[in-house]
């Protein structure tokens, strides 16, 4: 039977003047990779962050593995087993890339860190850069430095926000590779918020929509393909959209 | 609270420090000028004033404790500043972190970054003025530790800020001890200040460390008095800062400002 990992029950989020999430609910199971698709404001950005315990819900409640994130004694175990990835948050520049996975390999309280960063550095091509400054790297040596942070705890749940975005077309074929054989591997499960719908439709198993702070469809890509009668899921988001 | 996690944090910080040279020099470089500055100062005062006539190391003192508050306070800023600036803001709150071990990391770290640069300042108070600060005793022990844990009470209170309000509270990180520093009597005594300046003067525990420092240089008397109502004083603010910082960050949290702080 499939495992619950993440419970998203009645989950509302209102700033002052704007309700940014509107009573989300949904489940996601363990091992699966689900897209988050919606237009910029939408709420995705909000809601990864109530899972992630950055942003408090206004009501409703985030469960991971069964726990509540609001509880203060849940969130650190919680936080243990997830990563996050976005590209409006970076590494400290003025650290090297091995000094900046030796911290945060630190601060996951990873066993045999040498070797763990040994290995995630070979797997990403790394090791060349071991000891520049991660503020000298290209946007696609940074980003490849983000994916060996977020993996640093081999987390069970991984967040990503547009994880590809302002990549060229050959690292992000590198970096969607990667994590389709992350997660294929090692069974984790994934919430992919992106654009990019090509992406979405290679790597996720499942795709939910959201507009205004609401999910308002979701379904496998083919199956909102067909169901919107449109040639691709870049179609279907348009329609959606623009509706 | 795990030694681990605070150790990364701190570790995170060293290296930062260890791996630029300018950033060690920038430490030392300003408690350096300050000991240069008020030595010469004080020699000149020395020398065309009754009042403090060989009491040399009065001013030069009080420059330096001062130093060390000023330092205490402005490297927990840094710390947390260099965090909002380098957008490694929101890889810290979606680690395993507490607040208490944010807390205690920054607090420790901020007094590691603060003896950088004060030693080297103080070791040259001796050969080249011939004040030695250890002529204080004991106490001077008292005086630095109500100094560090009133910076300490200033940094998290900024940081309170910066969490609450974003980088936009920077500004107040800078200014908040030059707001203070008239009102803590560092270099003129208590009775200076008009009556009702010394109502508010007397709720700073800035002046008992001050008053005492001077007691104890001029008059070779340690009043414990002072030095305990100063760290009563200290505690109470201490204790109220970190309740601050809690609520702060519950606050960002309400507001959404972890996820996207930056420059």
């Amino acid at each position: 039977m499939s495992e619950t990992i993440i419970e998203v029950n009645n989950l509302k989020k209102q700033f002052k003047n704007s309700l940014a999430v509107n009573n989300l609910n949904f489940k996601i199971t363990k091992g699966t990779i689900i897209g988050l698709l919606g237009p910029n404001g939408c709420g995705k950005t909000t809601t990864i962050g109530m899972m992630l315990g950055l942003i408090k819900p206004t009501s409703g409640a985030v469960f991971i593995n069964g726990q509540n994130i609001e509880n203060e004694k849940n969130r650190t175990n919680i936080l243990e087993k997830m990563n996050f990835i976005s590209p409006y948050i970076e590494l400290p520049k003025k650290l090297t890339v091995e000094e900046n996975l030796k911290v945060y390999g630190r601060m996951y309280g990873i066993n045999n860190l040498k070797e763990k960063i040994f290995n995630l550095m070979k797997e990403l091509n790394l090791l060349d850069f071991k000891k520049r400054k991660t503020g000298e790297l290209s946007s696609g040596q940074k980003n490849r430095v983000s994916l060996a942070k977020a993996l640093i705890n081999d987390p069970e749940i991984l967040l990503l926000d547009e994880p590809t975005a302002s990549l060229d077309p050959d690292v992000g074929d590198y970096v969607r590779t990667y994590i389709e054989n992350f997660a294929s591997r090692k069974g984790k499960t994934i919430l992919l918020a992106s654009h990019n719908m090509s992406e979405v439709e290679r790597l996720c198993h499942e795709v939910m929509m959201m507009k205004n702070g609401k999910i308002i469809d979701k379904g496998t890509s083919s199956s909102l393909v067909s169901k919107h009668g449109r040639k691709n899921l870049e179609e279907v988001f348009l329609k959606i959209v623009r509706e | 609270m795990k030694f681990n996690r605070m150790y990364a944090l701190s570790l995170r910080h060293l290296y930062l420090i260890k791996g630029s040279f300018p950033r060690i020099l920038d430490l030392i470089y300003w408690p350096t000028i300050q000991i240069v500055l008020w030595g010469f100062i004080s020699q000149f005062f020395t020398m065309h004033s009754d009042y403090y006539n060989n009491t040399i190391g009065v001013i030069l003192s009080c420059a330096i404790l001062y130093d060390f508050l000023f330092r205490s306070s402005i490297s927990f800023n840094m710390l947390f500043l260099e965090e909002i600036w380098s957008r490694n803001f929101t890889n810290l709150f979606i680690a395993p972190l507490k607040v208490s071990e944010i807390i205690t990391a920054l607090t420790t770290t901020a007094l590691l970054r603060t003896l950088v640069g004060i030693i080297p300042a103080i070791l040259l108070m001796s050969p080249f003025f011939g004040v030695s600060l250890l002529q204080m005793g004991p106490p001077l022990f008292l005086l630095f530790l109500s100094l560090y844990l009133f910076g300490t009470t200033l940094g998290l209170l900024v940081t309170s800020g910066l969490l609450r309000f974003g980088p936009a509270f920077e500004n107040t990180a800078w200014s908040s001890l030059f707001l203070l520093a008239p009102l803590g009597c560092v270099y003129y005594p208590l009775s200076i200040l008009p009556e009702w300046l010394q109502i508010i003067a007397k709720v700073l525990p800035l002046v008992y460390i001050f008053e005492e420092a001077r007691s104890i240089l001029i008059n070779n008397v340690v009043n414990y008095s002072n030095i305990t109502s100063a760290l009563i004083l200290n505690l109470v603010y201490f204790i109220s800062a970190i309740i601050i910082f809690y609520i702060a960050f519950a606050g960002a949290r309400k507001k959404g400002t972890l996820i996207n702080v930056g420059e």
